[in-house]
């Protein structure tokens, strides 16, 4: 039900036009077109897909910085649209690249101080308190250390633990995670993953992360939405769908990734041929169909497949599930 | 088998503000004819910097450059630089450099691109070298009619399969690529990967793979070389590497690599790579190292492995 979830998504479209010299239509380019799905209180859930698939798109809809075209989205279950300000300091936003994401004439106590700030957040004492609290929490300690430095002269991972501690600074809802570990190095990586699924816990938080990198998502999250060409073709739990991937383009993402082992040099992977559609002009039908290789001539190239649920829990949108 | 390069004590340090940073500090090995090596390490541990030493394409404030470069036998160090350039680079090694498809020329058809070593390293016509260019494009997989388009007319993936074609079109017999496909999606790495892998065989080229996605590195090597801060830990053959790392910093990176399939407990590194400003005396990795011992405080001799793998660790000695 709607006001059970944390966040209701329904049918979400995100169209973005395209114009030439500025006036004359030429296009949608449609970014997210038609996704439903909910966030339950306290449930990691995991987005992936490959770059230019929507991914992003979808994340900052989600935040309320671009309104949907159409569909909606509920948080709470009242409508984001009439939300306002209240909203965003019930969401933080971990960005990806987190140089870019912190001001560099800003030091570490500025950066915590302004979301409560701009949200008249607390007392002075109360503000101070909080600014220590959070960077204890993502374990930027000695708090006296850090609290006085700028950006640059903090190290990537630190870099990455000061925007967690900015997302977390209101005391969030929901966590929006955009990539948040792709910039940075493999053995960071992980420390910065097992930071977050903390802090996810702790605070029992709704998180929405999204990735392109599936082998991460396992340490992370329950369950997992697959996303090509602006729509979720999948949705399962995690397990379910690493042991018992449904839809062709997850099992060709699943096959895809390699791990560590010295055999692989000595083998040819099966890829599906070609690349991902243009989202001005998507194919008609399944979006995958060009590509896949259990085609079924003449419903798979004309018609969009529903969402199947051959397992409880297991959604699929493929006419091979039918 | 004669090795195709021999590298000797090779180093190259750089001048600061802040000091003078051993980017590469004393790196020997050997690479065999027809082989790949991966060369990972985390950032900022001199793998890149290794490759620009063995190319020599120097920044100006380098402050030693010094050891020996055998290519096919000849000592490429004895050179000068305008030698070397008209030689070496590109004829004999080519380069795929870190982020090169966002490099393209914007204002230049890719076609006319690829052919720009052919027409620097060596005396050919427009129509022969754009017939090179296309035979280039097939190997790698580019569409042949892509020769007409600019760089933003193609995919990330399509980018990246064009300068790798850039590297190929001289012929060389060595290609360093580094990061070639950490930039890119799943499928097109992978699709990559076996374009990579069926050159390597058909033309038997010889590559050194820079990476820290050992994941994917997986995907090409043959012999693994693992660097941290400026030095070789260890160096040996891949599936010794990927089964059973030796070295602890080796062992501890091996630990941090998410896997799909396998149900492991994610490991980290705690602390950070030392500064290569004043890397500590001794072992490099002794301070955040979980087995070190009293023996660390003394830079720990090339220890060779029963299995032919060098470790640089007083554990082996």
């Amino acid at each position: 039900m709607p006001d059970q979830a944390l966040l209701h998504v329904k049918d979400l479209h995100k169209w973005f036009e395209l114009r030439k010299w500025g006036f004359i239509h030429v296009g949608f380019v449609r970014a997210v077109d038609g996704v439903d799905f909910d966030i339950n209180y306290g449930e990691a859930v995991t987005f992936v897909g490959e770059s230019g698939c929507g991914k992003s798109t979808l994340a900052r809809t989600i935040l309320g910085l671009y309104q949907p075209t159409k569909g909606e989205i509920l948080f709470q279950g009242k409508r984001l649209q009439k939300l306002g300000r209240w909203y965003r300091a019930q969401v933080g936003y971990i960005q990806q690249d987190p140089y870019g994401a912190l001001p560099p004439f800003m030091n570490v106590k500025r950066i915590l101080l302004e979301p409560m700030l701009i949200n008249r957040w607390g007392t002075k004492t109360q503000r101070e308190r909080r600014i220590r609290e959070v960077l204890e929490e993502v374990k930027l300690t000695p708090v006296e250390d850090f609290i006085g430095k700028f950006p640059h002269m903090l190290s990537g991972g630190q870099q990455q633990r000061l925007v967690i501690a900015r997302s977390i600074v209101l005391n969030p809802k929901l966590l929006v995670a955009d990539e948040p570990v792709s910039m940075l190095d493999a053995s960071v990586r992980v420390e910065i993953l097992q930071l977050l699924q903390g802090v996810q816990a702790a605070h029992n938080l709704g998180v929405a992360y999204i990735t392109h990198d599936l082998s991460t998502v396992r340490y992370f999250s329950e369950r997992i939405f697959v996303m090509y060409a602006a729509k979720l073709v999948e949705k399962a739990t995690v397990k379910e769908l690493i042991r018992n991937p449904l839809h062709p383009y997850t099992q060709a993402l699943l096959d895809a990734i390699p791990d560590p082992d010295p055999e692989n040099a000595h083998k040819f992977k099966e890829v599906p041929p070609g690349e991902p559609p243009s989202l001005l002009n998507p194919p008609p039908g399944c979006r995958f169909h060009p590509r896949c290789k259990h085609k079924i001539e003449g419903l798979c190239d004309q018609e969009s497949p529903p969402e199947y649920e051959p397992t409880p829990g297991h959604y699929v949108s493929c006419w091979l599930y039918r | 088998m004669e090795p195709i390069l021999k590298v000797e004590d090779l180093r190259l340090y750089f001048r600061t503000t802040k000091g003078i940073v051993q980017a590469v500090d004393g790196v020997s090995f050997e690479l065999a004819p027809r082989t790949a090596m991966v060369i990972v390490g985390e950032s900022g541990c001199g793998k890149s910097s290794l490759a620009k030493a063995i190319l020599r394409l120097l920044p100006r404030n380098t402050h030693t450059y010094s050891g020996k470069v055998f290519l096919d036998g000849m000592d490429v160090m004895e050179l000068s630089d305008e030698q070397f350039r008209r030689e070496v680079r590109w004829k004999k090694i080519s380069y795929v450099a870190q982020a090169a498809m966002n490099s393209l020329n914007p204002v230049i058809k890719v076609g006319n691109q690829v052919a720009e070593p052919l027409f620097v390293h060596g005396k050919f016509t427009k129509e022969e070298a754009l017939n090179r260019v296309v035979e280039a494009f097939q190997i790698v997989g580019v569409p042949v009619d892509f020769v007409d388009r600019y760089p933003f007319e193609l995919s990330g993936g399509m980018r990246q399969r064009v300068v790798i074609a850039m590297a190929l079109i001289t012929n060389p017999r060595l290609v360093i690529l580094d990061e070639p496909t950490s930039a890119l999606d799943v499928l097109t790495q992978a699709n990559i990967m076996n374009s990579l892998k069926r050159i390597r065989e058909d033309f038997e080229l010889t590559y050194i793979l820079i990476t820290h996605d050992i994941s994917t590195s997986s995907e090409l090597a043959l012999d693994a070389m693992v660097m941290y801060a400026g030095q070789i830990v260890e160096l040996g053959k891949a599936g010794h590497f990927y089964l059973e790392p030796l070295h602890p910093y080796s062992q501890k990176l091996m630990a941090s690599v998410p896997t799909l399939r396998e149900d492991k407990e994610l490991e980290f590194i705690p602390g950070q790579p030392p500064s290569l400003i004043n890397p500590p005396t001794g072992c490099r990795f002794a301070p955040r190292c979980p087995r070190r011992f009293s023996a660390c405080e003394q830079e720990p001799p090339m220890v060779e492995y029963k299995d032919g793998r060098k470790i640089k660790c007083h554990l082996y000695a």
